[in-house]
C-alpha cells in the first residue's frame, strides 16, 4: 500500500467524521484536522519525493501502487508520481487548506458544505495520483459534479444558471476526454495483447500518427475547456462570481489546474506527433486567450469576473507554454499552475472576505478600503502584485520561464507568438492597479464602509498561509524547477523523438 | 585577493530592515522605526565606502592594469535552459562601487532626513519600510551579476517607487500618479524583457562578465541583418534601451516622472533624482561594450537623450510648482547622461563620454537630491509647493537658502561646484561627436541655469508674500543632511573620475579645454543674469515674455500636450475601442454561442415534449399505427 | 354444429369486432365506452381462439384455456378499471378522458 492512497483516505474519512459531527463547530473542527493533516501529509510527500531524488532514485514515478479493480477492462487503481504531480499536489492542499478558512463563516448547512468540498478535494487529488487513465476520469468527474451542488445550493446571484452552465460545459469537455482516452485505449496494444488504460504502457506504445491526429483534439479541447481554453472559457467568469468563496479559490486554484496538467500529461504526452502537427492552432488560441482574458478584465465592474478574466489570462499562459513543447517552457508551465493556483486562491479569498463585509462586489462603490481593513487590503495589494509579476512572488518565476522557453523556438510564428504574450504584463499591470486604485486607495466612499472590522483570525490563517506559498517559491524557486525537470524528462524524449517525424 | 563576499550584507540588510519594520512596524513607536531604518543605512554606508577604499585602492589591478570585474557572491537563482540560468550575487566593477557610494549616501542622508520631515505622518512606519525595500532593490540592481537579476531588481524598484509615490494613498491624484508612474515603466520594462529575450538566445548568456568582455559572444552572434535592415543584436540593445528609457524619463515615457512628484519630498529626492532614475543611465553603462558595437543603437541613446535634455528644459522655464521644475530638471540632466553615453567611444581618452557620464551622474546625484532635500524643507515651511505663493524666504531659512543656492550654482555648472567639471566633459565630448548635439547641450546649459535661478529667486527673493504662519527653519535632522549634500556638491567635482571610472578600466590623462569650458561658463552666467532680472525683483518682464511667445509659452506650460496624446491612446482608443469591445464580444458573442447551444437543445426539447400530451387516445393512435405500421413492413419485408 | 360454418366467417367477425372495438377505443370520451370497447377487443381474440382450436386442432383444448383465462383476467380488469374510473370520477366529476392529461410533460 502505497503512501499516496492517504490521499484518498484522509479525505474520505474526514468526510465520515463530518457526517457524525453534531454541530457546527464540530464539523468546521473535523474539516479542519482533516485537512491540516493533508498538508502535513503533502509537505512530508515533498520532502520524501526529495529525499529519493537526492538518493539517487531516480526512476519515472515513484511511490507506486497498483491494484487491478475491474478486470474485464483491466482497469486498475494505479497510482504514482513525479516532480510535477507532487507539485500540484502541495498546491492542492494548501488551496484546500486555505479554502476550509476561508468558509469559516458559512451558516446554511455547513456539514453539507464542507463534505461536498471535501469531497471536490478528493477527487482533485486522486486525478493528480492517478495513472490510470480511467481512473484519472473518475476522479475528473467527481471533482466536477460537488461544484454543481456547491454553486447551486451556496452561491449568490444567478447561481442556478451559472451552476447549470459550468456543469453542462465542464461535462461537454468531460465527453470529449471520455472519447480521447476510449480511443487511446483501443490503440494501446497494437501488436495484440491485452488493452490497457495505464498511462505509462501507452506513452511506451507508438500510436499512428492518423489516429494520433484524429484523438488529440478529443483530449485537447477536452481538457481545454476546464483549462479555460479561449472560445471554451465562458464558463468560468459566471461560474467564478456566483461561486461561494471556498469553492472559487478551489475552482480556479486547482481545478483549472487539472485541464492544464490534463493537456499537459495525456494529449500532449501521448500524442507527440499529433501535437507537433496541431498544436499552432491550440497555440493560436491560447495566444488570444492570454490578451483577450488580460484585455478583457480592464473594463469589469465586478471584482470577481475581474479575477475571472485574469484567471482565463493567466490559464491560457499555462497552455501557451505547454504547446512550446520545450523543457524550459514546460517547466514554466506547471510553475505558472502552481503559481496561479495560490495566487488566484488568494484573490477569491480576499474578494470573499471583502464582499462579506461590504456585501457588494462592485468596485466603483468600494473605496478607500485601505483605512478601515489594513490586513486584507495589504494582502489584496500583494496578491495584485504577485498577479502581475513582481520578482519575489511566484508569478514572475513562473512567467519569466515561460517567457524564456518559448523564445528559445526560433521560428517567427513562436517568437511572435511570445512577444504578444509578454505584453500581457503591461495589461495585467493596467487592471490590477485600476482595482488597487479604485478599491483601496482613495477617500472612503462610502460612510457605511467606516464600521466595517479587519480580518479576523481564521482569514488571517488563510490569507498568510497563501501568501507564504508565492513568497517561499518567489524567492526560492530552485528546488520547485528542479523538481518539475526531473518529472518532464520522460515527456521531453517524446516529444523529441517525435520532431523529426514531421520532416 | 581579498574576500569581498561580506558585500552580500550590503543587500541583506535592508531586506531585514523590510522585514522587520514592515511586519512589526507597528508594534514600536515611529521614531524607533526610523531610527532602526537610518542606523541599518548608516551601517551600509559604511560598508560601501570600506568596499569602495578596498576596491579602488588595495585590489590588485588585472594583469592590464584596469580595475577588475569581480565576482564577490553568486550563486544560481532559477535554472532555465541548459545554458540559461540566473543567478544572484554581487558584482563589483569601478561602475557598480560608484553606485553604491552614491546610493546609500544619498539614501542615508534621506533616511536622516525623513525623520524630521515625515516626523507625525501617519504611516512613519510604513513609509521607512519601504525606503529599506527600495534600498535593498536599488543596490541589488547596481551590483547585479546578470542581467536577468538587474531586470529583477528593476522591477523591484519599480514596484517601491510605486508605492511611495502612492504613499499618501488617501489624495487622489497620488493614487493616478503612482499608477501612471508604474504603468509607463512597466510598458517600458517590456521592451527591456524582449531585449533581454533577444539578447540571451543569441548569445546565450545572461552573464555581464561574459557578455561585455573583450570576447563577448554578443559581438560575433547574431550580426546579420534582422529586421528593417538592423542586424539583431542592435534591436535587443534598442529594446534594452526602451527599457533603461522609461526607467529614466526619456522622451517619449517621461510622463510618469512629474507626477511621480506627488509622493512625499523625500521620496522624490532618493528615488526620482538621485538613484532610480538614474538606472537607466546605469543600464546603457553596463551593457556599454555592446552599444559601442551597435552604433545605430548608441545613436538612438544619443539623440533621445539630446532631444530630451532639450525639451524637458523649455518646458521647466515655464512649471510654477517647484517640484516639477526639479522633476524636468532632472529629466535634462539625465538626458545629458544618456547624451554623453551616445556620443562616447570605447577605451582611452576615447572613452571620455562614458566617464562624463558616469561623473554627472555622481556629482548629479548629490546636488539634485540637495535641491529636492532643499524644497522638502521648503515645503516643510510654507506648506505649499506653489513658487508664486513663495518669497523672500532667505531670512526664514538660512541654512537651506544657502545650501540651495550652492546647489543652483552646481548645476548651473559655475565652478569650482562639481557641476561644472562634470558637464563640462560631456560637453567636450559632444562637440568632437556631432556638432548638432553639441549646440543642442550648450543651448540646455544656459537654459538650465536660467530656471534654476527662476526658481532660487521666486522662492528666496523677491517680495514676501503673507504666510499664514512664520516659516521656520527646519529641524537639525533635516538641516544636517543639506549640509552634508552641500559639501558634497561643492567638492565632488574635485575626485578624479578619470583615474577611477572609465569605460575598460584604464585610467588616462584629460586637461581642460577651456575653448568649450569659457563659453559654457559664459552662457550659465548669461543665464543666471537673466533670471536675475526676471525674478529678483518684482516686475512683469517674464509675463510679457511669455505672452509675446505665444503658442510656444503655452504649449509648454501644458508639457506639450504629451499626457493630453498619451490620455487619447489609452483611455479613447485601448480601453473604449479595444478592451470594452472585448468585454462585451465576450458577454454576446463567445458566451451568446454557448447560450446559443444550450437554448437550442431547450427549443427542441420543448417541441419534442408536445409528444408526451397526456392524452390516452391520442398515444393509443400513435401505439395502433405503429402496430398497422410495422405490421405491413414485416408483411412486405416476408412476402419478399 | 359449425361444419358448414367456414373459418373465414369466424376471422371476419373476429376482424369486424376488433376494429369496432379499436374505433371505440380512439374516438370515444367515456371512460366506461373505452372499457366496453376494450372488451370487444379481447372477445375478437377469443373468437379467433375458439375457432382455430375448433378447426386447426380440433383434439386439443389449449386455445378454449386460453380463452377462458382471457375472460377471468378481463373480468379482473374490468372491476379494477371501474374501480379506478369510480375514483377518477370522485375527484374530476367526469369521466371524459380528455380532461384526464395530468400526466403530461
Amino acid at each position: 500500500m502505497s503512501f499516496l492512497t492517504l490521499f484518498i483516505i484522509i479525505p474520505v474519512l474526514t468526510v465520515i467524521g463530518i457526517l457524525l459531527c453534531k454541530n457546527h463547530m464540530q464539523v468546521k473542527w473535523t474539516a479542519v484536522v482533516g485537512m491540516s493533516l493533508q498538508l502535513i501529509t503533502a509537505i512530508v510527500l515533498i520532502f520524501l519525493f526529495l529525499a529519493e531524488r537526492r538518493a539517487g532514485n531516480m526512476a519515472e514515478i515513484l511511490f507506486i501502487q497498483d491494484n487491478l479493480w475491474y478486470q474485464t477492462l483491466n482497469i486498475h487503481f494505479f497510482v504514482g508520481v513525479d516532480g510535477v504531480s507532487v507539485a500540484m499536489i502541495g498546491l492542492t492542499s494548501l488551496v484546500v487548506f486555505a479554502g476550509i478558512f476561508a468558509s469559516w463563516d458559512i451558516v446554511d448547512l455547513p456539514r453539507e458544505f464542507f463534505t461536498s468540498l471535501i469531497l471536490l478535494a478528493s477527487g482533485v487529488f486522486g486525478f493528480f495520483i492517478s495513472l490510470d487513465l480511467f481512473t484519472m476520469f473518475l476522479f475528473y468527474e467527481l471533482a466536477v459534479i460537488p461544484m454543481y451542488l456547491l454553486i447551486g445550493i451556496w452561491g449568490s446571484g444567478p447561481r442556478h444558471y451559472s451552476a447549470m452552465k459550468l456543469t453542462l460545459m465542464l461535462m461537454g469537455g468531460s465527453a470529449l476526454i471520455l472519447l480521447g482516452i476510449l480511443g487511446l485505449y483501443f490503440n494501446s496494444a497494437p501488436g495484440g495483447g491485452p488493452l490497457t488504460f495505464d498511462l505509462i504502457q501507452i506513452s511506451k506504445v507508438h500510436i499512428p500518427v492518423e489516429t494520433q491526429r484524429f484523438l488529440f483534439p478529443f483530449l485537447f479541447v477536452g481538457f481545454g475547456v476546464l483549462g479555460a481554453l479561449f472560445p471554451f472559457h465562458t464558463w468560468s467568469p459566471d461560474g467564478h462570481a456566483s461561486a461561494p468563496t471556498a469553492v472559487s479559490m478551489l475552482h480556479a486554484g486547482v481545478l483549472m489546474k487539472l485541464g492544464g496538467y490534463g493537456c499537459y500529461r495525456v494529449a500532449v504526452f501521448l500524442l507527440p506527433e499529433a501535437a507537433h502537427q496541431l498544436g499552432w492552432i491550440f497555440l493560436i488560441l491560447a495566444t488570444i486567450g492570454v490578451i483577450y482574458g488580460a484585455l478583457g478584465a480592464v473594463w469589469q465592474k465586478d471584482l470577481k469576473y475581474i479575477n475571472a478574466y485574469s484567471s482565463v489570462s493567466h490559464c491560457a499562459l499555462v497552455l501557451f507554454a505547454i504547446l512550446m513543447f520545450n523543457q524550459t517552457a514546460m517547466n514554466g508551465a506547471i510553475m505558472q499552475m502552481i503559481s496561479h493556483g495560490i495566487m488566484t486562491a488568494l484573490f477569491f479569498a480576499l474578494i470573499g472576505m471583502i464582499y462579506g463585509r461590504t456585501h457588494t462586489r462592485y468596485i466603483n462603490e468600494m473605496g478607500g478600503l485601505m483605512k478601515v481593513m489594513p490586513f486584507l487590503a495589504v494582502a489584496y495589494v500583494i496578491a495584485g502584485l504577485a498577479s502581475l509579476g513582481l520578482p519575489g512572488f511566484s508569478g514572475f518565476v513562473a512567467e519569466m520561464t515561460i517567457f524564456v522557453g518559448a523564445f528559445q523556438n526560433a521560428d517567427v510564428f513562436h517568437r511572435v507568438a511570445t512577444i504578444i504574450v509578454a505584453s500581457s504584463i503591461v495589461v495585467t499591470a493596467v487592471y490590477i492597479l485600476r482595482v488597487v486604485g479604485i478599491l483601496l486607495l482613495g477617500k472612503i466612499r462610502n460612510e457605511a464602509y467606516e464600521m466595517i472590522t479587519d480580518a479576523k483570525w481564521y482569514d488571517k490563517i488563510s490569507v498568510v498561509a497563501l501568501i507564504f506559498g508565492i513568497t517561499v517559491i518567489g524567492i526560492a524557486p530552485l528546488w520547485l524547477s528542479d523538481m518539475i525537470t526531473q518529472g518532464l524528462g520522460p515527456i521531453m524524449q517524446k516529444l523529441l523523438s517525435a520532431a523529426p517525424m514531421l520532416h | 585577493m581579498i574576500d569581498f563576499s561580506y558585500t552580500a550584507l550590503i543587500l541583506l540588510i535592508p531586506l531585514f530592515l523590510f522585514v522587520l519594520v514592515g511586519l512589526f512596524g507597528n508594534r514600536f513607536k515611529p521614531l524607533v522605526s526610523g531610527v532602526i531604518g537610518t542606523s541599518g543605512l548608516f551601517v551600509i554606508w559604511v560598508l560601501s565606502l570600506f568596499t569602495a577604499y578596498k576596491y579602488f585602492f588595495v585590489l590588485e589591478k588585472a594583469t592590464d592594469g584596469s580595475f577588475q570585474k569581480l565576482l564577490a557572491v553568486n550563486t544560481v537563482w532559477l535554472h532555465l535552459t541548459d545554458k540559461l540560468h540566473i543567478d544572484m550575487g554581487v558584482l563589483l566593477d569601478p561602475i557598480s562601487v560608484m553606485m553604491l557610494i552614491v546610493i546609500t549616501t544619498v539614501s542615508l542622508m534621506v533616511h536622516l532626513y525623513s525623520i524630521g520631515y515625515m516626523h507625525g505622518e501617519k504611516g512613519f512606519q510604513r513609509f521607512f519600510a519601504m525606503l529599506s525595500l527600495f534600498s535593498f532593490s536599488m543596490l541589488g540592481l547596481v551590483v547585479a551579476t546578470n542581467i536577468f537579476q538587474m531586470y529583477i531588481f528593476w522591477e523591484l524598484v519599480g514596484v517601491s517607487s510605486y508605492l511611495l509615490i502612492g504613499f499618501y494613498y488617501t489624495r487622489d491624484t497620488a493614487v493616478a500618479a503612482s499608477k501612471k508612474a508604474f504603468i509607463v515603466t512597466r510598458f517600458a520594462d517590456l521592451g527591456f524583457l524582449i531585449g533581454i529575450l533577444i539578447l540571451s538566445y543569441t548569445t546565450g548568456t545572461f552573464d555581464f562578465i561574459t557578455l561585455t568582455g573583450s570576447s563577448s559572444p554578443a559581438f560575433s552572434s547574431g550580426q546579420g541583418v534582422w529586421f528593417l535592415g538592423l542586424s539583431t543584436m542592435t534591436w535587443s540593445m534598442i529594446f534594452i534601451f526602451m527599457g533603461g528609457a522609461g526607467k529614466s524619463a526619456m522622451f517619449p515615457l517621461h510622463i510618469w516622472l512629474p507626477d511621480a512628484m506627488e509622493g512625499p519630498t523625500p521620496v522624490s529626492a532618493l528615488i526620482h533624482a538621485a538613484t532610480m532614475v538614474v538606472a537607466g543611465v546605469y543600464l546603457v553603462a553596463r551593457m556599454f561594450p555592446i552599444y559601442i558595437h551597435e552604433t545605430a543603437a548608441l545613436d538612438i541613446v544619443a539623440w533621445v537623450g539630446a532631444f530630451t535634455s532639450l525639451f524637458a528644459a523649455v518646458i521647466a522655464c515655464t512649471q510654477f510648482d517647484i517640484k516639477r521644475v526639479l522633476a524636468y530638471s532632472t529629466m535634462s540632466q539625465i538626458g545629458y547622461m544618456m547624451l554623453a553615453l551616445g556620443v562616447s567611444g570605447y577605451g582611452g581618452h576615447e572613452g571620455l563620454g562614458y566617464m562624463a557620464s558616469m561623473f554627472h551622474l555622481f556629482t548629479h546625484a548629490f546636488f539634485k537630491a540637495l535641491l529636492f532635500l532643499g524644497a522638502g524643507a521648503i515645503i516643510h515651511a510654507v506648506h505649499s509647493n506653489y513658487m508664486n505663493e513663495m518669497g523672500g524666504l532667505r531670512k526664514y531659512l538660512p541654512i537651506t537658502h544657502i545650501t540651495f543656492l550652492i546647489a543652483c550654482l552646481a548645476i548651473a555648472g559655475i565652478p569650482p561646484f562639481a557641476g561644472f567639471f562634470s558637464k563640462d566633459e560631456i560637453l567636450v565630448a559632444a562637440f568632437h561627436h556631432n556638432k548638432v548635439l553639441f549646440a543642442m547641450e550648450y543651448a540646455v546649459a544656459g537654459l538650465t541655469a536660467f530656471y534654476m535661478f527662476r526658481l532660487y529667486y521666486s522662492v528666496f527673493w523677491r517680495k514676501e508674500v503673507h504666510y499664514h504662519h512664520t516659516p521656520h527653519e527646519a529641524p537639525a535632522t533635516m538641516t544636517i543632511p543639506l549640509i552634508f549634500l552641500a559639501l558634497g556638491s561643492t567638492f565632488t567635482g574635485f575626485i578624479p573620475f578619470t583615474k577611477l571610472v572609465t569605460s575598460d578600466g584604464l585610467p588616462f590623462e584629460i586637461h581642460t579645454e577651456w575653448g568649450i569650458a569659457i563659453p559654457s561658463i559664459l552662457i550659465a552666467v548669461v543665464g543666471i543674469a537673466v533670471a536675475t532680472v526676471f525674478y529678483r525683483k518684482e516686475n512683469n518682464i517674464a509675463t510679457r515674455l511669455a505672452r509675446s511667445m505665444g503658442g510656444f509659452y503655452t504649449a509648454a506650460y501644458h508639457k506639450f500636450y504629451i499626457d493630453e496624446v498619451y490620455l487619447f491612446i489609452t483611455k479613447r482608443i485601448i480601453f473604449n475601442y479595444i478592451s470594452r469591445p472585448i468585454a462585451w464580444f465576450d458577454r454576446h458573442i463567445v458566451d451568446g454561442t454557448m447560450n446559443g447551444v444550450s437554448y437550442v437543445t431547450n427549443e427542441a426539447s420543448f417541441r419534442i415534449r408536445k409528444f408526451q400530451s397526456g392524452q390516452l387516445q391520442q398515444y393509443a393512435i400513435v401505439f395502433v399505427s405503429g402496430t398497422i405500421f410495422l405490421a405491413l413492413l414485416f408483411i412486405y419485408l416476408w412476402t419478399n | 354444429m359449425f361444419e358448414g360454418v367456414p373459418l373465414t366467417w369466424f376471422l371476419i367477425t373476429g376482424t369486424i369486432m376488433f376494429f369496432v372495438g379499436i374505433y371505440g377505443f380512439l374516438v370515444r370520451k367515456n371512460l366506461i365506452t373505452i372499457l366496453m370497447s376494450t372488451e370487444l377487443i379481447l372477445n375478437s381474440v377469443n373468437i379467433n381462439f375458439v375457432a382455430f382450436n375448433k378447426i386447426l386442432y380440433p383434439g386439443h383444448l389449449e386455445g378454449m384455456f386460453f380463452t377462458i383465462f382471457i375472460i377471468a383476467v378481463a373480468a379482473a380488469e374490468a372491476s379494477v378499471a371501474i374501480a379506478i374510473i369510480i375514483n377518477i370520477y370522485r375527484r374530476l366529476v367526469s369521466i371524459n378522458v380528455e380532461k384526464m392529461d395530468e400526466m403530461k410533460y
